[in-house]
């Protein structure tokens, strides 16, 4: 199958999670992607590791963002080096960066610049606040965000600390927007034959992340998030949602008439909220009832009583149940790309099937400067 | 002129995965028609949260359906459903999340639609594709973290499951959506061929934890455990967490602890000059750190470490962060108005083009608000 974005060139001077995330995603459907990394070291992600893991010299998450691209190295602040990188941009079609503002113009490669050098370039940054007032110098990093925004006061229960979700959320939702911007403006280009410059930042997209539990906040009197005693799913919803112990595990139940509920279950001694306000306004002492009811049998038993009576409930599975389930075995979602030390990257594909195809790749992340000489032949830098 | 001006977007689509993608292309200048049933429309207009109502209907829906036209329409009406398919044989994007099955049995399927629009790039989600033992399951947000692992990644060791307190899966697949219909544009206005795109809730979170899944995978499938206390990610070492100061909170990213140690006068930390064990006894310097913070104000630590170009920042509620001068810069809220005069705020488009921000002053329809206008444009 031709890939949608086969024929399009990105340059990618993106480090870390964010600015890469969004390249990932070009190059999963189809775009040719260059990350240009300083010599000797490259770019900075390659030395974050999660439990001190690394691959062939770099860190497992470097190899998780980077697969499918191909590396060039370039000092930038050497004029030759800059030169050909100047060469290489007449020729793409897209470059993104997530340098803090100001470095970009320094360095002599700001998008005024590079318009005169290329004007059908989609030129693509990602900050972590924006380009002006008081933040522009802070760090964008994604804990900081999501600390700053406040989305760490929307997880976790009543009595925990602010609770920031352990993945990086911030950086990987700004990265999914990031590519929003660029495709949309490629799409553009079909029509005006000029580039763009698309901006996003860390601190907006985790709002617009937020959008509608923000919209509800700005028309109820700023009411905030009020988090479940316990087994909370959700600040703003009311009672069954959240997360229950059984006698052998977890068990989700997510929104749905309380009524229709404790009928099914038999539970006497919730006849009394009927009024569907007040699952909300008396989430904790509804949710304790369901808690020492559901605690008496298995996940399983309960699952064959309410699944099949249209109740909206699921296990809690981890990592290990998770990809040993054939579920996940049908899903296909797994692939083992080869390394050039002979190792193999075990790692997920794209989650967007074209046409009912799973996009597979090719390659794995490449090594620091690991297609310079390919690439200055082929572009004739 | 917005990006995506003259593309026509039908959607079918009901709740909150695939309308939120709808969302992003309206706001990047698409069109976008909603198509909703007669008398109730979208189930989501009546999804109650937190007991507010805005203009009689739920807030969920006014927030993700704002810039979209409704158009009512019954699809298992004969004469309503050809109705339906003369606009998708004029649009660019037909959008559904149907569950697998029920759209074939309305004749909305791909194979049914290209023969009356070849071109049409077709985009839909389900909760966990179109195959296996949950394809019939609800594809519900909490329902897909609960099987996804991703509750196992937050929170502390000990307390238990922990989903993220928004819908962060329907979500991610409507963010995923928007990218593959988007691609598919290029190419149709390229080549004039269409393609399918489809993406499903519990891929979309998957590929949400490419980090750690692919950790899981490389550390021989050990399971997932939590940092005892300040927890803020299960796979990175300390000082990574949020902390109790006596005022509020504070977020600690990275950096070195006996440096971190000597920056906030913490001797105990200079016993940890090996950077594997920031991660190997993480718990222990938690602790440290948690009672050293918690002798201090947010506003203290921040004037030390933040100098020292440590990564940290005060934890913030959306009251403290919307009265920042930082805040107020980005000019991120907007309002916008409903057909019946309906005013309300919500957040704008985040992403900015030739330095334009994109915002819309239209709210959410009405229930069938536009289908008198469209059915003349199109269907007379």
């Amino acid at each position: 199958m031709k890939l949608p974005l086969e024929g399009i060139l990105v340059l990618e001077f993106s480090q870390f999670m964010a600015g890469p995330s969004a390249g990932l995603r070009l190059a999963d459907l189809g775009a040719r992607v260059i990350k240009i990394e300083r010599p000797g070291s490259g770019e900075a992600g390659r030395g974050i590791a999660l439990k001190n893991l690394f691959l062939d010299g770099s860190s497992l998450v470097f190899h998780t963002v980077n697969r499918n691209k191909e590396s060039y190295t370039a000092n930038l602040k050497d004029a030759d080096d800059l030169d050909r990188v100047k060469k290489l941009i007449e020729q793409a079609d897209v470059m993104t960066h997530n340098f803090r503002p100001g470095v970009m113009e320094k360095i002599g490669l700001d998008y005024k610049t590079v318009q005169n050098i290329n004007s059908k370039l989609v030129y693509a940054s990602v900050t972590g606040y924006g380009t002006e007032g008081e933040w522009v110098k802070k760090p964008g990093q994604d804990l900081l965000i999501q600390a700053m925004s406040g989305f760490a006061k929307l997880t976790g229960d009543k009595d925990d600390n602010p609770t920031p979700v352990g993945a990086a959320v911030s950086d990987l939702i700004t990265g999914t927007h990031l590519a929003h911007g660029i495709l949309s403006s490629l799409l553009k280009r079909i029509k005006t034959n000029k580039g763009a410059l698309v901006e996003v930042s860390l601190l907006e997209s985790t709002l617009d992340l937020q959008f509608e539990v923000i919209t509800g906040y700005l028309s109820d009197n700023n009411q905030k998030p009020n988090r479940a005693k316990q087994g909370n799913a959700h600040a703003y919803l009311g009672a069954p949602y959240g997360v229950y112990q059984t006698k052998d595990g977890y068990l989700s139940l997510a929104m749905g008439s309380l009524t229709n509920l404790a009928n099914i279950l038999n539970i006497s001694q919730l006849a009394s909220y009927s009024d569907p306000n007040s699952w909300y306004e008396k989430r904790d002492e509804i949710m304790d009832v369901l808690r020492a009811f559901l605690i008496e049998k298995n996940t399983q038993d309960w699952l064959d009583i309410l699944e099949p009576k249209g109740i909206w409930c699921s296990d809690v599975f981890d990592y290990k149940k998770l990809l040993n389930h054939e579920a996940y075995d049908l899903l296909k979602m797994d692939q083992k790309l080869p390394l050039i030390s002979g190792e193999e990257i075990h790692t997920t594909r794209c989650p967007i099937r074209l046409n009912d195809e799973r996009l597979f790749n090719k390659k794995a992340a490449p090594r620091v400067g690991q297609n310079t000489e390919a690439i200055i032949k082929e572009f004739n830098l | 002129m917005k990006p995506l001006e003259d593309i026509l977007v039908i959607d079918l689509s009901q709740f909150l995965s695939a309308p939120s993608a709808t969302l992003r292309l309206a706001d990047l200048g698409a069109r976008v028609i909603k198509v909703e049933r007669p008398k109730t429309g979208d189930i989501s207009r009546q999804l109650h949260v937190s007991n507010l109502k805005m203009n009689n209907e739920s807030p969920l829906f006014i927030a993700v359906n704002r810039n979209k036209e409704s158009f009512e329409a019954d699809l298992k009406n004969e004469v309503d459903k050809q109705r339906v398919l003369k606009l998708i044989a004029k649009a660019d994007v037909l959008v559904h999340n149907f569950r697998p099955g029920v759209v074939e049995r309305l004749g909305f399927d791909y194979e049914t639609i290209k023969k009356i629009n070849p071109k049409i790039v077709y985009g839909n989600i389900s909760g966990y594709g179109d195959e296996g033992p949950w394809k019939s399951k609800p594809g519900q947000d909490l329902l897909v973290q609960s099987l996804s692992g991703l509750t196992w990644l937050n929170g502390n060791d000990g307390s238990g499951p922990t989903p993220v307190g928004i819908a962060i899966a329907d979500i991610l697949s409507g963010s995923h959506l928007v990218q593959g219909i988007l691609a598919a544009l290029i190419k149709k206005g390229k080549t004039g061929i269409g393609t399918k795109i489809s993406v499903s809730m519990l891929e979309s979170i998957i590929d949400f934890q490419f980090e750690s899944i692919t950790t899981f995978y490389h550390d021989g499938g050990e399971p997932t455990v939590r940092p005892k206390s300040n927890s803020a990610h299960a796979y990175l070492g300390a000082p990574y967490g949020v902390y109790k100061t006596q005022n509020g909170y504070f977020a600690l990213a990275m950096g070195s602890i006996p440096f971190i140690g000597e920056l906030i006068g913490c001797n105990e930390l200079a016993e940890y000059p090996e950077p594997a064990s920031w991660f190997t006894k993480r718990d222990e310097i938690k602790t440290i750190l948690a009672n050293k913070l918690n002798t201090n104000t947010t506003e203290h630590w921040l004037s030390i470490l933040e100098p020292a170009d440590i990564w940290c920042a005060n934890v913030m509620d959306w009251e403290t962060l919307f009265n920042q001068d930082g805040f107020k810069s980005l000019d991120m809220i907007q309002n916008v108005r409903m057909g019946d005069g309906y005013e309300y705020k919500t957040t704008r488009c985040p992403i900015k083009i030739d330095g334009e921000y994109f915002t819309s002053t239209l709210g959410s329809p009405s229930l069938g608000e536009h289908t008198d206008k469209i059915s003349q444009e199109f269907l007379a």
